[in-house]
Formats: C-alpha cells, structure tokens, sequence
C-alpha cells in the first residue's frame, strides 16, 4: 500500500538527495575546475572556485608528455577482458553454489570474500615473482589475468545473490523437458539473471578500470593503464595539480559517461532481489 | 598463390625489425628536470637509433616499483632513477651495474662530477649511478622583511640568529610566518630536515654500536630548538606542510624564511609563479658552531639494474644525459637557468651559468658543506647525511617522523617524542641484528 508523504516531507527528502549528490560529486566537481587553472591558482592558499584564467595548456601539456589514447585502449582491453573472462568463470561457479551447494559452500564463499580484506602488497613479491617467471610483466594480458583473478570473489558473490532468487523450480522444469546442464545455463538461468549479469559486468568494469596497485606495479611502458597514466602527473617537489586533474578528468570521462549512460541498468541490478 | 613464402618472408622482416630497433625502458620520477629531458631525448634517439620507453612516477611510486624489480630481477627496466639513499645500498647488495665505461670516457669526464655527490654515489670507489641533477638545502629568505626588521642575513649564519630573525620577521596580523620548514611526516620529509639539522647540533641516529641515540641532549636540544622555533614563528597546520605547502607559502609572500631544497631557488626567482621573486637572498644552512652545517645532500641518479638486457645500451644513454654536452644542449634550447644543477664542476665555473642562476654559487657551497661519509661531529658507522644508508632506515625513520610530527602538532610532548623514537628505534634495530 501506497504510504502518503506530506510535500514538506518530500521537498526535504529531495533537498537531502540533492545535498547527498552534491557532497559526493564534489571531488569530480573541484577536478573538473583544476584542469582548467594554472598552476598556480590551482594551488593557490586562497583557492579560486571558477578559473580566473581559464586555459587548456594543462590537456596539451599532459598529451604532449603521455600518450593518453595508448593507456585509454589498455584500460578498456583489461577491464572489459577481465570482467568477460570472470564471467565466464562465475557463472558456472555461481549456478553451481546457487543450485547445487554442497556442505562446504558456504565456507567457500567466505573464504573468496576473504581473500578481498588481505592487503594487496602481502602478496606482491610471489606474484610478481609468477609474472617474472611465465614473462607476464608489462602485458595487457598478465595484467588482464591479474584483474579476473583480483574481482572473481565479487563477480561470484553478485552471481551468487542474484542466481539465489530465480525460482529452481523452473530450471527443474527446464530440465525436465531434456535441457542439458549447458542449456539450463545458457538458454534459461542466463536470460533470466541479464539485469544482475548486466550490473556485474558494469561493476566490475568499473573497478578493473579503477585498481592501481598491481597496475602500477605490473606495468612499465607498453601495458600501463589510465591508471598509471595519472600517477605520472604527481610530484613531491614542484606544482603539478592542475595537470594531475587534467590527466585524472580525461582518466575517469570514459567510465564517467558510461556509469551516467548505464546507471538505469546498475540501479536495477544493485537492488535486484531487494525486495521479496 | 602460394602464402609459406610471404608469411616466412614476413615473420624473417618482422624479427629483423625488431632487433635493429633497441628500446631501453627508463624509470624516472616526475620532476622539472626529468620531464625536460625527456622533452629532449629525440636528439639521442636520433643519434644512436635507440628508443625510448619512458615510465614517469610519482617519487614513492617509483621507489616502491623499482625497488620490487631490482630485488626480484624483475628485469622491466633498463634504467632506473635512484638517489643517493639507494645507490650504495643496492650496489653493496650487487643489484647494480658499475658504470666503468663512464669512468673511463675522457669526454665524459668522471672527475667533473662534484665530489661530494659523486662519493655518495659510489661504492668501494666505483660508480654505480651517474647524477643527474643534485641538490642540498639552504635558507630562501625575503630581503625585505630581513630588511624590515633590522637585521642582515650572514652568509653563514647560526641556528641562534636564525630564531631571532624569524621571531623578529613574524607578522602574525598580516599572516606573515618568520619561518617555513617541513613538518609533514616521512622519511624524506620532515626527517630529511630533522636529521640535516640535527648534524648542526651535534646530534646522530647512532652511535659507532648503532645504539641509537634519541636520549641524547643533542637530539633534545634538536627538538627544542624546531618545535619552540615552529610555534613562535612558524605557519599554522605546520605538522602537514612538505615541500609543496612550504614552496606556496613562499611564494605568496607568506614566509620570512624557508630552509630546503636548493632547487626550490629556481621557483622562488621565477615571476611566473612567485609574488616575492625579486625579493629572495640566499645563505647556507645554519649551524651551532660545532662545524657541521644543517644542510642535506641528494642526487637523483641513474644507474643500471643487473636483470637489463641492454646494458651497453643503458650506459650510452646514461653517458648521454648526465654529460657536458646534455647541459649545453638544455642551455641551448631552454636557456641555462634550466640545466640541471648540482652534479659538475664545470658548470659552476661557467660564467653564462652564473649569470643566468643567482643562486648557483651558494648551490655549490651547500653541497661542498655536505659530508656524507661525516655527517655529524661525532664518529658514526653510517654514511649519509640527511638518512642513514641502511635497508632499514626508511621504515624506521618514518616512525620516528610520525612521532616529532605529532609533537609539533602539540598531540605530544618533545620529551615523550624522543624516548618514544628510542624506544622504536632501539627495537627495530636489534630485531634487524644491528645490536646483538
């Protein structure tokens, strides 16, 4: 039933939403105003909100030193590579937790999730010792292999949630009628999950798009990422703010427009199984 | 038509190309200097044919990067940027190539280099990094408020006329700070400072049985000496300013002084970006009479992993841009106020190069100032001047720098500070196996 809201209750509500949005966008927002400063008022003591010489010298000067479309294909090789490669690995392994638990399933899914709260740099030195050895440093595919490896407990965890709240009565129905385990999958779990696949796909992209760490650390020249490409703008001595948020604004546009394109789709998906 | 032949054809071309163009990759950190050069590095690859990878990073970023590959013979680099803290650790541990073709080059001429940089780059007499542009600290100071207040700056003064001025300089209505140092906590950045300064007490971090030596009336006096000089002249927020903050302050006529990097003179005299820019003099970093200066030393230096494949290569182009030539052909093309500075004789003899930097003579005094096989009065077992070059060094001394950062912050008292420090250091060192 359908609750009555006083207007007062819902202008203060849609103040709170727009106050809530504000405060989250205004990190972007004060990029989005450096990158177009110079140096020096970007640092200046008493910060300037709009430039008061507005200049573009910050793009061309992050162009002329990095090569902005070579990381920009790199990040979009290993973040969409990774997340369609755990995709495929989840999927079965979702279904199979979801339909076919065992004793034992609930105590893997802990533990993958585990494995999220160990701190990256504990393991550093054996996996970087792995790349050395099968001479996965600085490639797009080691680092592609990395990211599947890095997102595959969260892409299982959403699988998992969102296989949990498909009926197994129709995938018995299914299997009833002769579908084999493939096409239970395929043509009847996989049609049914697209909103909760869909926004396990964008969420992972996402963070794939994001990490750092290993990107950094795995990459020299020819893998690095858009992530790498930002880190380069950072400098202990010297000014190098406006520049750094020209290199972070150009980094975060493609993932930027496709959250704000897509965000019907990730709403959906996040709160897919919300509500019973 | 048949396909065997033209795909063989292909692959036999393909390979040939790739092996008649050589890249080096090149790890260097994101600064003026560094990024100019890579601005001008098509003059070598036009040169030599060899091409060039470039990873710029962040300073911490780098070191942690190059640091994992060199200790794992990763082998991703070809060169890598490194700095004296470095350099003779990691050729003591064998992970660098000795750069003795550099050493025997006349052109290059090795006996250029200025000694004291060049010393702390080597190990056991042999070059294992090549400086590219070095660097001590010294006092920026505003004529005009030193001026205003009465006083003169000695070209050498004491760490007690430095207090007077800087108490005497402080404007607190007109937000001007008598003194501007790093507070922020770090390794290379309040204890770079600390340390530096505290060789001019007659303080060191460890005793000839690397006892460390935080309960000692020189450290004491260090402490007291920053912390009551901070809070009666320095800026507000102090505990977080680094180099950065400090260099903006300046620059918008916020300080009376600030003691650092001589590099930082280049930003300060550039009207571009600074409201004082003619309004700057210099002296060297002050002392206590106990004839050691609280000035660092360090070089950002290239050297050569021993996991490169190239590293005939590597060393051409290290030859390349830390010789005489790569200087003329940065004044050529940028003017010699932007030459790297800090690493040849030469250079500080060069008429067109004292002209064009006011600051270069007292550049070179401050490195010639700088011992970093005695930093301190006292004998100690370590080299170094502003860190001690030991493995270990940079974990401990960020602890004890989160420490004296918390006491300028007044979170904590300077005694507390210090025996804490003692505590920690004393600890980390016997469990390293310094102190048996």
């Amino acid at each position: 039933m359908a609750r009555n809201v006083s207007t007062g209750t819902k202008v203060g509500f849609t103040i709170a939403a727009w106050a809530v949005a504000l405060i989250l966008f205004s990190p972007i927002l004060w990029v989005l105003l450096t990158a177009f400063k110079t140096e020096a008022e970007a640092i200046s003591n008493t910060p300037t909100f709009f430039p008061q010489n507005f200049t573009l010298e910050n793009f061309s000067a992050v162009q002329d030193r990095s090569d902005y479309f070579k990381h920009a294909i790199n990040s979009i090789l290993v973040s969409v590579g990774s997340t369609l490669l755990g995709l495929i690995i989840g999927i079965p392994a979702a279904w199979s937790m979801a339909f076919a638990p065992s004793k034992k399933t609930k105590d893997i899914l802990m533990w993958m999730l585990s494995t999220k709260m160990m701190p990256a740099v504990g393991v550093l030195i054996p996996i970087y010792l792995i790349f050395r050895d099968l001479r996965l440093l600085d490639t797009v595919h080691g680092l592609t292999l990395i990211m599947t490896l890095i997102n595959l407990p969260i892409i299982i965890w959403m699988l998992y949630t969102y296989f949990k709240e498909i009926p197994v009565d129709i995938l018995e129905a299914a299997r009833m009628d002769g579908a084999e385990l493939w096409n239970e999958i395929v043509h009847v779990l996989v049609p049914m999950a697209v909103p909760g696949i869909a926004s396990t796909l964008l969420l992972n992209v996402i963070l794939a798009w994001n990490e750092a760490f290993w990107t950094i650390t795995l990459t020299s020249g020819r893998a690095g990422t858009l992530t790498a490409f930002i880190s380069s703008f950072s400098s202990p001595q010297g000014l190098f703010l406006a520049k750094l948020s020209a290199a972070s604004l150009l980094a975060i546009a493609p993932i930027l427009l496709m959250g704000w394109f897509s965000q019907k789709q990730l709403v959906r998906g996040l709160t897919f199984g919300a509500v019973k | 038509m048949k396909l065997t032949p033209i795909l063989v054809g292909a692959f036999t071309l393909a390979l040939a190309a790739s092996a008649s163009a050589q890249t080096l990759t090149i790890a260097t950190v994101n600064n003026g200097d560094m990024i100019r050069m890579q601005g001008l590095s098509s003059a070598f690859t036009e040169e030599t044919g060899i091409e060039l990878n470039w990873v710029v990073l962040e300073e911490n970023t780098l070191r942690q990067n190059v640091t994992t590959d060199i200790a794992t013979n990763g082998g991703q680099y070809d060169v890598m940027t490194i700095g004296t803290y470095e350099a003779p650790i990691w050729a003591k541990q064998g992970w660098l190539k000795p750069l003795d073709g550099l050493a025997a080059d006349a052109e290059y001429d090795v006996d250029d280099l200025l000694p004291p940089i060049r010393d702390g780059l080597s190990y056991e007499g042999k070059l294992y990094a090549a400086p590219f542009y070095g660097e001590s600290s010294f006092i920026m100071y505003r004529t005009d408020l030193m001026e205003k207040a009465g006083l003169t700056m000695p070209e050498a003064p004491t760490w007690e006329f430095i207090g007077e001025a800087a108490r005497a300089m402080t404007d607190r209505d007109a937000d001007i700070n008598g003194i501007c140092l790093r507070g922020k906590a770090g390794w290379g950045e309040n204890m770079a400072f600390l340390t530096a300064m505290s060789n001019s007490f007659g303080a060191r971090w460890f005793d000839e049985n690397w006892q460390p030596q935080f309960n000692t009336p020189e450290w004491k006096s260090t402490l007291d000496t920053y912390l009551s000089l901070m809070a009666d002249a320095g800026p507000t927020g102090a505990s977080s300013n680094g180099f950065n903050e400090n260099l903006t302050l300046f620059q918008q006529g916020k300080c009376g002084m600030w003691i650092d990097a001589t590099v930082a003179a280049s930003f300060v005299t550039n009207p571009a970006d600074s409201t004082v820019a003619d309004k700057v003099g210099f002296a060297l970093a002050p002392d206590t009479g106990l004839g050691k200066r609280g000035n660092w030393l360090w070089a950002w230096s290239l050297a050569i992993p021993n996991s490169s494949q190239n590293a005939e290569a590597a060393e051409q182009f290290i030859n390349w841009a830390t010789s005489k030539d790569y200087l003329a052909l940065v004044a050529e093309k940028e003017g010699w106020a932007n030459v790297p500075p800090g690493t040849r004789i030469s250079l500080y003899e060069n008429p067109d190069y004292q002209a064009a930097a006011p600051f270069a003579e007292m550049t070179m005094g401050s490195i010639y100032a700088a011992d970093p096989s005695q930093p301190s009065v006292k004998p100690v077992p370590y080299v170094g001047v502003q860190f001690v070059a030991i493995p270990e060094f940079a974990g401990i001394a960020t602890n004890v720098g989160q420490l004296f950062s918390a006491a300028l912050a007044g979170q904590m008292s300077a005694d507390d500070a210090l025996a804490q420090a003692q505590d920690a250091t004393l600890r980390d060192m016997t469990r390293a196996g310094y102190i048996k």
